[in-house]
């Protein structure tokens, strides 16, 4: 049996609690790290992360980029998407076939 | 010459031959393993980037519900309508095997399956657009659930196929070229050995025959002496 969390500011993450989701409000991208690194040595198989996040967890995202869980998803933040996420995408094809052919 | 020392031995050959079968069958099954690998990552990748586009799109009207739902409620109440969720989510995690690629697949198991029961406030102190903004999440989270698994695939799968690639181009490039050189220099090599043997013993048997033609004729010379006195 497996958790799902949410990871980002208290606004953005609010109301995925009611969906039965674990929700963990951060302050600060230290916070962040910690809270993240504590998730993932825990029974977490998804990790979803806001956008605002992510250039400041960058290392962090990257490495449990190889790992089977957990997986980290980039999700938009209430200030909107900022194409981390699809850029990640991209990023993946690059890896895999050297150019982006998309 | 190789470009690392080479004992230009048989054995040593013997060796390299097999070790060079070896990788170049190696070398097409990695190469088959990668393009197998990469039409299933386009699949996945294509897909992936559908599904992302979407799941942002639901999440981005999610969360402009819930700020017209914030505007209209005071940040207290909507907490507390939010704190105590009536819904659980279980989650199943199982795997897949793409070209020997473990990727997840998840399942998830809500405690009601009924939509109208997400709701955990009262609706009499709360306002209706924070419905809206709920149910507006809720249709989003499935979508949310198979992008996780898709996104985590497409991952997995991109650093099998770095490293296969790699492998094929590793092989390809190097491994194979030096040892195909290598088996040319010891073919080489050996030949030349044979060569200077085979001389050396005619070298050999040209002095016999000279040293025996010169003690045939110094006899001879000493018989006629004999025969002369």
């Amino acid at each position: 049996m497996y958790n799902i969390a949410v990871l980002g500011d208290r606004d953005s993450v609010m109301g995925f609690k009611v969906l039965g989701l674990d929700v963990f409000p951060v302050e600060h991208a230290e916070e962040a790290r910690t809270t993240l690194h504590k998730l993932a040595k825990e029974n977490y198989a998804v990790i979803y992360l806001t956008e605002q996040l992510a250039p400041s967890l960058e290392a962090e995202i990257h490495r449990y980029k190889d790992e089977l869980t957990p997986a980290i998803i980039l999700i938009p933040g209430k200030e909107g998407s900022l194409g981390i996420g699809m850029a990640n995408v991209s990023r993946a094809v690059e890896r895999a076939i050297g150019a982006d052919i998309l | 010459m190789p470009a690392t020392t080479v004992n230009a031995t048989r054995m040593e050959l013997t060796k390299l031959k097999g070790r060079l079968k070896t990788a170049v069958r190696g070398h097409k099954l990695l190469k088959d393993k990668r393009d197998e690998l990469m039409k299933q990552f386009m699949d996945v990748v294509r897909e992936n980037r559908a599904m992302r586009r979407s799941v942002e799109e639901a999440l981005m009207r999610a969360h402009s519900a819930f700020t017209v739902a914030s505007a209209l409620m005071s940040p207290e109440v909507l907490e507390q309508s939010l704190l105590y969720p009536k819904q659980s989510v279980d989650l199943e995690m199982s795997f897949r095997n793409i070209m020997s690629v473990n990727v997840p697949l998840y399942t998830f198991k809500t405690k009601s399956d009924n939509p109208s029961e997400i709701y955990p406030y009262g609706f009499a102190t709360t306002s209706g657009e924070l419905d809206d903004a709920v149910k507006a999440l809720a249709e989003a989270f499935e979508g949310m659930l198979r992008l996780a698994q898709i996104e985590k695939t497409s991952q997995l799968l991109a650093e099998e196929i770095e490293k296969t690639r790699r492998r094929v181009n590793a092989l390809e490039y190097v491994k194979i070229p030096q040892m195909q050189e290598n088996i040319k220099y010891i073919t080489m090599k050996l030949d030349e050995n044979e060569r200077s043997a085979t001389i050396r013993l005619m070298k050999v048997k040209d002095m016999i025959l000279k040293q025996a033609l010169e003690q045939k004729m110094a006899e001879d010379a000493l018989a006629l002496q004999a025969m002369q006195a």
